[in-house]
C-alpha cells in the first residue's frame, strides 16, 4: 500500500495515443488459433454438395458411389439428417406482411441459386470428403431462374418461390408528410414540376452486387461429445447464433456454447447463421463426434452472402436558385434467394441516411425487396448506408450540374450548418453533432481544391489525353447501433445495448470482458487504453476477453460501427461501477469517510492529505478478504450494459482527384483526401487504418469490383482472378485527418469509425470519374467504372459505337476463366 | 489446397524428367513453378495421375551468353530474369515484360519456360519471345530439337512441344542497344493482359532502322505486328509517325470478347498501346 503521491509518476493518458496493436503479433505472425487450426480427436471433415444450376427442382441423388470411398464415414442427404425442415432465421421482419420463404440448410426438393447446398459428405479427412463430394451424382430438373428486379415483379414471372405468389418480399415506404417530420415530397415534386422558379431533377444509379472477401474463409467446429454442445465458428455473431441456434434447432440454450476465436475480417459477411454451421452441428450431433466445415475461397465467393445490388430511381426538386424543396427514393433490392439474418433490413437503414447533411424539406423513401435466383444478399461494411450515400451525393452532382452550380456551393447551400445542432432531419433522427464547414475546410485545403480545378481547366484547354476529375461526397451515417426502443420500432428481433464485466484479478491486473466480438478491429488495444484511464492502471495490465459465450455470456457482438460508440461505453461504465465499489473498501482501509475520497490516476486519495490507496492494491484486499467494512460484498468486480440513446453520426469531406486515359478509360487515382469526424479519437493509429481499408473497399466498389452473373444465374466472378480486388498497387497514398466535435451521446464522446471509409468514398470516385469526361459528352457511368466502360461511355458520347459486342461471360483474358472456357485441361505446364 | 490425389517425383535430371514423362504417359503434367498448374489443380479443372516437379534440375536455370545469342534455361525464375545483367544488356524487352508479371511472391515461384510452355494467351511472355525471334530447344526421346517462335506457339495454350517432351532452353538473339517497352494493360495491377504491347526498337540518329513488336491476348497465339514494324522502320521517331505507323496493329489479329473487352476494344487498344510502347522505346 503505498501512501505517497507522485505527480511526476502519473500515469500519461492512454486515451488519444497511437498505440501499436497488442493483438497484432499473434495475429500477423500467424501464431493464433483459428476455426480451422482445431484439432480434436476423433475430428470429422464434412464437404458441401452444392447446386451448380441457380433454379431446379432435385430429382434424385445418388451417393452410392461417394459411399464407397475408403475414409468415408456417411453421405448425407438434406433429409437424411433433418436439413430440409430446418427454418434458418431472419431477425429483420421489415413488415407486419413481409414474405419468408423457408431458408433450409440443405435444400430438399429445389434449390434456388447457385452454390446452395444439397447434400454433405462426410469423412475421416479434408480430402477425402472433397474426393467424395465430386462422386455424388445429383439429377436436377432445370427451372427458369429469376435474374431481373424488374423482370421479376411483373404479372406472370417465374417465381422463385411459388408458394409465396409472387417475387416481392416487402415493400417499406416512409413518408415525411405521414410521419410529420416534413412535408409531402409527392406534392412537392408535382408542385416544383410547374414552378418556373424550380427544376426537377431524375436519375436512375445502380448499386452492383459486391462479395465482402473476408480474409479468412468461414470454418466452424462442432463437438458434440460434452455437456455443453460446443461450436467455435469463424462469425462476427457468436451471441446472436448461440440464441438463434437454440431458437432455430430447439437446442436448450444453456447446453451451447458458441466461441468465435480469432477471426480474421468479417466486413458483414460473417453476420450469419449460415446453413453450413447448422448442417456441421447436425452432422455432428447424428454422429456424436467432433465435426469440421471450412469452405474453399471458391465456396465463399459463391456462397457466403453478397452485399449491396440495388436499383435507384432518385428524384428531386429544387429552387433555381439551389434550395432542395423535395426527395424522393424510389428502391428495388435485391435479396437473392432467401432471406439473411438482417438482409431485408439492410436497404432500409438507407431511408434514414438519403437526407445525408443536407436539410430537405420533404422526403419520400419506398423500398420494394425482390427475391431472385441469386446468392442472398444481407449486410456489407456500411449496410445500407454506403447505397444512400451513393445515391444522394451522386444526385447532388448531377442537381448541381442541372442548375449551374458549383457542386460544392450547392452541398453548402443546403447543408445543416454547424449552429444549428442538434438537428432533427426530415427521416426524423436527431444528430448530435457535426461540423460540416469544418472537415469541408480542411479538406478543400489540404487537397488544394482550387489548384487542381485550375490544373483540370488547363488539361481541357490543351486537349490532354489524361484528363483530370474531382469528385466530391460530403456525408454523415448512422452508426453505433443501436438504441433498442429504436430498433423494436424497426421490428428488429433484438435489441442495440452492449455489454462488459471487468474482474479486477488478486494481483491487480484487470481482465475485461466484453460483447462486441473483434475479427480484426484492434478492440484488444483500444478496450486497454480505455480501462488504463478508467482505472488508472497500465495499459499491460488489462487483457480483453471476447467471443466465448462461457466467458463473455451476455453480448450483441460487432458490426454497424458498434464496438466502440456501443461496446466501449459499457466498458466505461463498468469501470465506473468497479471505482464505485472499491469506495467503501478504500475508505475502510484509508480510515476515512467516503465524502473525503477522491479518485484519480488509479487510486484513492483523502483530499487534503497525501494518504491513498490504490485500486490494484484494493483488489488484493478484497481477495484476502481478511479486512473489510461490514454490510458489502468482498468483491469490486462489475458488470454493465449500455443501452445507447442515439446513434452516432461521424461525418466528413472526402475529395477525390482521378486521371482518366480518355484513349483506353483507364482510371487512375491522381489524390485523395479525407477528413472524417469521428468524435473523440480513442487510438489514432486504429482510426486511420479503419479509414484506410474503408476507403479501399469504398473506390473498389467505384473502379473495381462486381459480383456479375451470367443469364443463366451462374456466377461469373468465380474466383479472385475475375473478381478483381485491388491491392496497394493500384491506390495510393491517401492524405487523411480528422475534425472533432465530441459526441454528446456517450461519455467517450466518440462516434463510430469502422464504415465511414466505404460510405463516403465510393461517390466520390465516380463523380470525379465522370467530371474528368462529362464535357466529352459522358453523362453516366455504371459501377464498377471498368477501362471498358469509360471507353464505351466516351465512344458513345462522341457517336461512335462502343462495347457493342461485350459478352457475358467469365472476363479475365486468360488465366482461370480462359482455362476454365476453353481448355478444361490447362496447358502444357 | 485439396486437390484430386497425385504421384508425385522430382527428378535431378532432364533425362530422369524425360523417363518420367515417358512413364507418366498422356496423364503427367510438369510443375513449373505452379503458378498456373496450381489452381487448375485446387479447382479440380485438371486431375493428373503423376506431377514432375522440375525444380530439382540445375541445369534448367541460369542465364549464359553464346555467341550471338543469350541463353535461358526453363527453369530461369522471373525474379532471376528480372535481375539479370545479361539479359539487361542485350535482351532488354524480355526483362521488361517479365517486371510486370504479377507480384513479387508469383515472381520468386514462377519460370519463364514455364510460362511459355503453358502458351496462355493473355500471358506476358510469349509476345516478348516472338517479337524477338526467339528459339526453343525442346528435349525428348532422341535428342533435342530447336523450334521457331512463329513455330512454336499453336493455339490457345497449345505449343509445338509433343508428348514426352520437355523445353529445356529459350535462346534470344541479341538486341544489344535495342530501346524496350511492354506496354500492359489490364484491371488491376496483378490481373491478366486484357491486351498487352511488347516493342523492341533500334534507333540510329533519331531514324527507326529496326522493329520487332509482339501482341499478347490478341488471338489465341501471340501476334506479330508486322505491318507497324515495316511502316515504322525507316521512319524518324515522332510521335505523328508512330501513332501513324501503329494504325496497322491490329491487322491480322483474332481477338475474343468478355467481360473486360469487346473485340472493338482490343483492336483499339492494340493500336494505342502500340504507339505508346514503341514510343518508350525509341525513346
Amino acid at each position: 500500500m503505498t501512501t505517497t503521491e507522485n505527480p511526476a509518476d502519473a500515469p500519461v493518458k492512454e486515451i488519444g495515443r497511437d498505440r501499436r496493436r497488442k493483438e497484432d503479433r499473434r495475429l500477423i505472425t500467424g501464431r493464433t488459433q483459428w476455426t480451422d487450426n482445431k484439432a480434436l480427436t476423433g475430428l470429422l471433415h464434412i464437404a458441401m454438395v452444392r447446386s451448380p444450376f441457380a433454379h431446379a427442382t432435385i430429382k434424385g441423388i445418388d451417393t452410392s458411389a461417394a459411399k464407397q470411398l475408403p475414409g468415408i464415414v456417411g453421405v448425407y442427404t438434406a433429409a437424411d439428417i433433418g436439413a430440409d425442415q430446418v427454418q434458418l432465421p431472419c431477425a429483420w421482419p421489415v413488415t407486419k406482411d413481409m414474405r419468408s420463404p423457408q431458408r433450409p440448410a440443405l435444400a430438399g426438393s429445389r434449390v434456388n441459386f447457385a452454390g446452395e447446398g444439397v447434400a454433405v459428405v462426410v469423412a475421416r479427412s479434408a480430402a477425402i470428403a472433397k474426393d467424395a463430394a465430386e462422386l455424388v451424382e445429383v439429377d436436377y430438373d432445370e427451372l427458369e431462374p429469376v435474374l431481373d428486379m424488374e423482370e421479376a415483379l411483373k404479372d406472370g414471372a417465374t417465381l422463385v418461390h411459388p408458394e409465396l405468389g409472387t417475387n416481392s418480399n416487402a415493400q417499406w415506404v416512409f413518408d415525411s408528410g405521414e410521419a410529420g417530420s416534413g412535408g409531402n415530397a409527392t406534392e412537392a415534386i408535382s408542385k416544383a414540376e410547374s414552378d418556373d422558379d424550380q427544376i426537377v431533377v431524375r436519375r436512375r444509379f445502380r448499386q452492383q452486387r459486391l462479395v465482402p472477401v473476408f480474409m479468412e474463409p468461414r470454418s466452424t467446429v462442432v463437438d458434440p461429445t460434452g455437456e455443453q454442445l460446443v461450436m467455435w465458428s469463424s462469425t462476427q455473431v457468436p451471441h446472436i447464433l448461440k440464441t438463434m441456434l437454440a431458437l432455430t434447432l430447439g437446442l436448450p440454450e444453456h447446453k451451447i456454447r458458441v466461441i468465435a476465436p480469432d477471426v480474421g475480417g468479417g466486413f458483414g459477411g460473417k453476420i450469419a447463421v449460415a446453413p453450413e454451421e447448422v448442417v456441421t452441428l447436425l452432422v455432428a450431433q447424428k454422429l456424436g463426434k467432433p465435426v469440421k466445415w471450412t469452405e474453399t475461397r471458391s465456396e465463399s465467393l459463391l456462397t457466403a452472402h453478397h452485399g449491396r445490388d440495388q436499383i435507384q430511381d432518385l428524384t428531386m426538386s429544387v429552387t433555381k436558385d439551389g434550395t432542395i424543396t423535395g426527395l424522393d427514393v424510389k428502391l428495388l433490392a435485391d435479396m437473392g434467394a432467401y432471406l439473411g439474418l438482417v438482409g431485408p433490413g439492410v436497404p432500409i437503414l438507407g431511408a434514414f441516411m438519403f437526407n445525408a447533411i443536407y436539410k430537405i424539406p420533404s422526403y419520400r423513401f419506398d423500398c420494394t425487396n425482390v427475391f431472385t435466383t441469386k446468392t442472398l444478399t444481407d449486410a456489407y461494411r456500411g449496410a445500407g448506408r454506403p447505397e444512400a450515400t451513393f445515391g444522394i451525393e451522386r444526385l447532388m452532382d448531377e442537381v448541381a450540374l442541372e442548375l449551374g452550380m458549383e457542386p460544392m456551393e450547392f452541398r453548402k447551400k443546403n447543408w445543416i450548418k454547424h449552429d444549428e445542432f442538434p438537428y432533427t432531419t426530415v427521416s426524423t433522427l436527431t444528430y448530435d453533432t457535426g461540423n460540416y464547414e469544418a472537415a469541408t475546410d480542411q479538406a478543400m485545403q489540404m487537397f488544394d481544391y482550387d489548384g487542381l480545378r485550375r490544373e483540370q481547366a488547363e488539361r481541357r484547354r490543351r486537349g490532354d489525353v489524361k484528363q483530370l476529375g474531382i469528385g466530391i461526397s460530403t456525408f454523415t451515417e448512422m452508426c453505433g447501433l443501436a438504441p433498442s426502443r429504436v430498433l423494436g420500432s424497426l421490428d428488429y428481433g433484438a435489441g442495440g445495448w452492449e455489454t462488459a464485466a471487468i474482474r479486477m484479478l488478486p494481483t491487480g491486473k484487470v481482465e475485461v470482458v466484453v460483447g462486441v466480438s473483434p475479427h480484426g478491429q484492434g478492440h484488444e488495444t483500444a478496450f486497454s487504453q480505455i480501462v488504463a484511464d478508467q482505472l488508472g492502471v497500465g495499459f499491460d495490465d488489462v487483457e480483453i476477453l471476447h467471443g466465448d459465450t462461457q466467458s463473455s455470456y451476455r453480448g450483441l457482438d460487432t458490426y454497424g460501427s458498434r464496438s466502440l460508440a456501443v461496446g466501449g461505453i459499457a466498458v466505461v461504465k463498468a469501470a465506473e461501477k468497479v471505482i464505485e465499489k472499491a469506495k467503501p473498501i478504500a475508505a475502510h482501509m484509508l480510515e476515512a469517510s467516503e465524502g473525503d475520497l477522491e479518485f484519480s490516476a488509479g487510486k484513492f486519495s483523502v483530499k487534503g492529505t497525501d494518504k491513498g490507496v490504490g485500486i490494484q492494491d484494493i483488489a488484493l484486499a478484497v481477495f484476502a478478504a481478511h479486512d473489510y467494512p461490514e454490510g458489502i460484498e468482498p468483491d469490486i468486480d462489475a458488470h454493465a450494459t449500455f443501452d445507447p440513446e442515439n446513434f452516432s453520426f461521424p461525418h466528413g469531406t472526402h475529395l477525390c482527384a482521378v486521371e482518366v486515359d480518355t484513349e483506353t478509360g483507364f482510371v487512375s487515382m491522381y489524390k485523395y483526401v479525407c477528413v472524417d469526424d469521428v468524435g473523440n479519437v480513442i487510438n489514432p493509429l486504429i482510426v486511420e487504418g479503419q479509414v484506410h481499408g474503408g476507403l479501399a473497399q469504398g473506390i473498389a466498389q467505384a473502379l473495381y469490383e462486381e459480383a456479375a452473373y451470367d443469364d443463366q444465374g451462374t456466377l461469373l466472378s468465380g474466383t479472385l482472378v475475375d473478381y478483381t480486388l485491388p491491392s496497394a498497387a493500384d491506390l495510393i497514398s491517401f492524405d487523411t485527418a480528422n475534425t472533432t466535435t465530441a459526441s454528446t451521446t456517450n461519455p467517450l464522446g466518440v462516434k463510430g469509425v469502422g464504415e465511414a471509409g466505404t460510405i463516403a468514398s465510393t461517390p466520390a470516385v465516380v463523380n470525379s470519374v465522370l467530371d474528368a469526361i462529362r464535357h466529352l459528352g459522358v453523362k453516366d457511368i455504371d459501377m464498377p467504372t471498368t477501362p471498358y466502360r469509360v471507353w464505351s461511355a466516351i465512344q458513345k458520347a462522341s457517336g461512335t459505337s462502343g462495347r457493342a459486342d461485350e459478352a457475358n461471360v467469365a472476363s479475365p483474358g486468360a488465366g482461370l476463366g480462359s482455362t476454365a472456357r476453353d481448355m478444361p485441361e490447362g496447358g502444357n505446364l | 489446397m485439396i486437390p484430386a490425389q497425385f504421384d508425385y517425383v522430382r527428378p535431378t535430371t532432364v533425362e530422369e524428367a524425360l523417363q518420367a514423362l515417358r512413364d507418366g504417359g498422356d496423364d503427367a503434367k510438369l510443375l513449373a513453378g505452379g503458378q498456373s498448374l496450381l489452381p487448375v489443380l485446387r479447382l479440380r479443372m485438371a486431375d493428373p495421375s503423376l506431377i514432375i516437379d522440375l525444380g530439382g534440375i540445375p541445369e534448367l536455370r541460369g542465364v549464359r551468353e553464346d555467341g550471338n545469342e543469350v541463353v535461358v534455361g526453363a527453369m530461369t525464375s522471373h525474379h532471376d530474369v528480372t535481375r539479370d545483367d545479361i539479359l539487361r544488356q542485350h535482351v532488354a524487352l524480355i526483362q521488361e515484360a517479365t517486371k510486370t508479371v504479377a507480384d513479387p511472391q508469383v515472381r520468386h515461384r514462377g519460370t519463364l519456360g514455364g510460362a511459355l510452355a503453358h502458351a496462355d494467351p493473355a500471358g506476358d511472355l510469349a509476345a516478348p519471345a516472338l517479337a524477338l525471334e526467339a528459339k526453343f530447344v525442346i528435349a525428348g526421346a532422341d535428342g533435342t530439337r530447336t523450334v521457331a517462335a512463329a513455330d512454336f506457339f499453336e493455339d490457345y495454350f497449345s505449343t509445338a512441344i509433343g508428348e514426352a517432351e520437355l523445353l529445356t532452353e529459350i535462346r534470344f538473339p541479341k538486341y544489344t542497344g535495342w530501346g524496350a517497352r511492354y506496354e500492359k494493360f489490364n484491371r488491376v495491377a496483378q490481373a491478366w493482359s486484357i491486351v498487352a504491347v511488347a516493342a523492341t526498337i533500334k534507333v540510329d540518329g533519331g531514324t527507326i532502322s529496326d522493329a520487332r513488336i509482339g501482341l499478347t491476348n490478341m488471338a489465341g497465339v501471340p501476334v506479330r505486328a508486322t505491318a507497324v514494324e515495316s511502316a515504322l522502320v525507316g521512319q524518324s521517331a515522332t510521335e505523328d509517325n508512330v501513332r501513324k505507323a501503329a494504325q496497322a496493329a491490329a491487322e491480322g489479329t483474332s481477338p475474343t470478347a468478355d467481360a473486360d473487352a469487346g473485340t472493338d476494344y482490343r483492336e483499339h487498344l492494340a493500336r494505342v498501346l502500340t504507339g505508346r510502347a514503341v514510343l518508350a522505346a525509341a525513346g
